[in-house]
């Protein structure tokens, strides 16, 4: 199996407030994992921090058996992390298909096409509307737009940051089932929901957080079925 | 016939206006910043070029290449040095270093050059002035390649934003300085090239200027600074095009308020102008709030 993402004693302040306290995690190749847990537990801050964009003070983070906790946020791409970040956050004023071009940045020439083939099988939709300028795409096709974008720098592992949220129900299926997917096809994933219970169902691990700290583990079934998940998250 | 010559001139005032109003707008698009030294950095390509001529013997379209070279440089430090360490702080932490810069460029180069007015050498010394219309038309080189210029920078910058990577990254900086981090784009290269090129321009507006209104002092580059950051809110700051509109129309309106109304009102008239736009619509001609969908 292997470890592709080791986490280990991270914390992160932003100013004065202590965000993260020490939370440790792994995951290994091929796996889905999800942390799930309620509004303001820092399971953004965890991810922004595994980017780069924000730095922990302890601890370590390991991708692929070499330390990333100091490289610069921009060079996490090309080590292989795809970042899709909480509500989208796509390029608005860009077209379509340059949003793409922007998720391709430090993608080898030769690899473009093809993962621009790729991004439109999954995502029939957005080829549609390669000239569209992407503020005016509807939530649903913004969230697949993140994906795409992020899937176009061939990642080891894909990180993906409340995907569901605002979504229709039937669409918040066919985006859980592209994960699944994606998943099959080879890319590791960590997932943050606070849809836990479709989380839960997808996931191969999960991690609860709870304000900075890592209360509950699992596989995703055993979560699923714990009384404390079944309280807090999934409504009884 | 009037009309036509005042609109030359307008048209040759607002390039001028525009080229620098290119370098606040695309500085403030990417790091959200004004940088009130932008105009001083005009006066520097003027010095640079007057000294270059004057005192080199230097050839005036070789005195400009350097003059935007030393530009470029000084823009690049001045970012460097002085605005990226204040970086992720207040605002206004900025706003009050962008003002010191530019005292302290004025203070320096009354240092250097001293406060004696020079007068600067056209770059177009010995080209003919066009007259038309059986000499009630007249249209000066000075003018006539300002205004070519302008539209040669618009077009060039257009399709170097619209077009290259370099540029690309600059408007995705522009508009999600973290998703563009995400991306792989280098944040502090984007930011520098930005400022690379704004004062590059700066000097090429310096020396046009300098060529039309051949006075060069420390203080040189304050008011047209002053009037190209008026143009670029006017037009919507952060906006390329709106630079080129705000540039021109406060040129327009400059010079046809001073040959038509009175010389002492013309800049009261267009900053009346500029607060009526901003009153219609606050964020200028172009300006445009996109709204985020969540
Ligand atoms: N920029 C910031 N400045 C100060 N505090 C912040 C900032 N961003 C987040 N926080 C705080 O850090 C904590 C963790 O926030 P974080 O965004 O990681 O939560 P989250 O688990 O992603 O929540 P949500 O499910 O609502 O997205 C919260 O208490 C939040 O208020
Ligand atoms: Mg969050």
């Amino acid at each position: 199996m292997g470890t592709v993402l080791t986490v280990r004693d991270i914390n992160v302040y932003y100013g004065a407030i202590h965000a993260i306290k020490g939370i440790s995690f792994d995951v290994n190749r091929g796996e889905i994992v999800t942390l799930i847990g309620a509004n303001g537990a820092g399971k953004s801050t965890t991810l922004h921090t595994i980017s780069g964009l924000l730095r922990s003070k302890t601890g370590d983070i390991e991708f692929l058996e070499s330390s990333i906790a100091r490289t610069p946020a921009h060079k996490i791409v090309s080590k292989g992390i795809s970042h899709v970040p909480e509500g989208r956050r796509i390029f608005q004023g860009m077209t379509v298909e340059e949003n793409l071009q922007m998720g391709a940045f430090v993608t080898k020439p030769d690899r473009i096409a093809h993962n621009l083939e790729y991004v439109y099988e999954q995502f029939p939709r957005l080829k549609e509307r390669t000239r569209q300028i992407a503020g005016t795409l509807s939530g649903g096709e913004q969230q697949m737009l993140a994906m795409g974008r992020a899937l176009m720098s061939d990642p080891r592992l894909l990180m993906l940051d409340e995907p569901s949220m605002g979504l229709a129900p039937i669409l918040v299926d066919q985006i859980f089932e592209i994960i699944q997917n994606l998943n099959k096809a080879g890319t590791t994933i960590l997932l943050v929901e606070q849809n836990a219970q479709m989380a839960l169902s997808v996931a191969d691990r999960a991690y609860v957080i709870e304000t900075g700290r890592i209360t509950l583990s699992g596989t995703g079934e055993e979560l699923a079925k714990s009384d404390e998940v079944r309280k807090a998250y999934l409504g009884g | 016939m009037n009309f036509l010559n005042s609109l030359i001139s307008g048209l040759s005032l607002g390039s001028v206006y525009a080229i620098i109003a290119l370098g606040y707008t695309m500085v403030y698009g990417i790091s959200k910043m004004l940088n009130f030294a932008h105009g001083d950095v005009i006066m520097v390509g003027g010095y640079v070029s007057f000294i270059l001529t004057m005192y080199v013997g230097m050839n005036g379209w070789l005195a400009l290449l350097v003059a935007m070279v030393a530009c470029t440089i000084l823009g690049i430090l001045i970012e460097r040095l002085a605005y990226r360490p204040l970086r992720g702080t207040g605002s206004l932490a900025v706003l009050i270093t962008a003002i010191g810069v530019s005292y302290f460029l004025q203070n320096s180069a009354l240092l250097i050059w001293g406060a004696n007015p020079r007068v600067f050498n056209s770059l177009f010394n010995g080209m003919k002035t066009i007259h038309a219309a059986g000499g009630q038309l007249t249209i000066t080189p000075e003018s006539l390649f300002t205004i070519i210029a302008n539209i040669v920078i618009m077009i060039a910058l257009t399709l170097f934003v619209s077009k290259t990577k370099a540029g690309k990254a600059m408007r995705a900086v522009s508009e999600d300085n973290g998703a563009a981090q995400l991306m792989g784009i280098n944040v502090n290269q984007s930011i520098s090239l930005t400022f690379a090129i704004g004062s590059g321009l700066a000097a090429v507006a310096g020396v046009l200027m300098c060529s039309a209104y051949p006075v060069l002092m420390p203080t040189t580059g304050a008011m047209p600074g002053i009037k190209a950051f008026t143009a670029a809110v006017f037009g919507g700051i952060g906006s390329i095009p709106g630079a080129m509109i705000g540039g021109l129309l406060l040129g327009i309106i400059e010079i046809f308020a001073r040959a038509y109304i009175s010389t002492e009102l013309s800049d009261a008239i267009v900053f009346a102008c500029l607060i009526i736009v901003l009153l219609v619509k606050p964020t200028g001609l172009l300006g445009k709030k996109i709204n985020e969908k969540v």
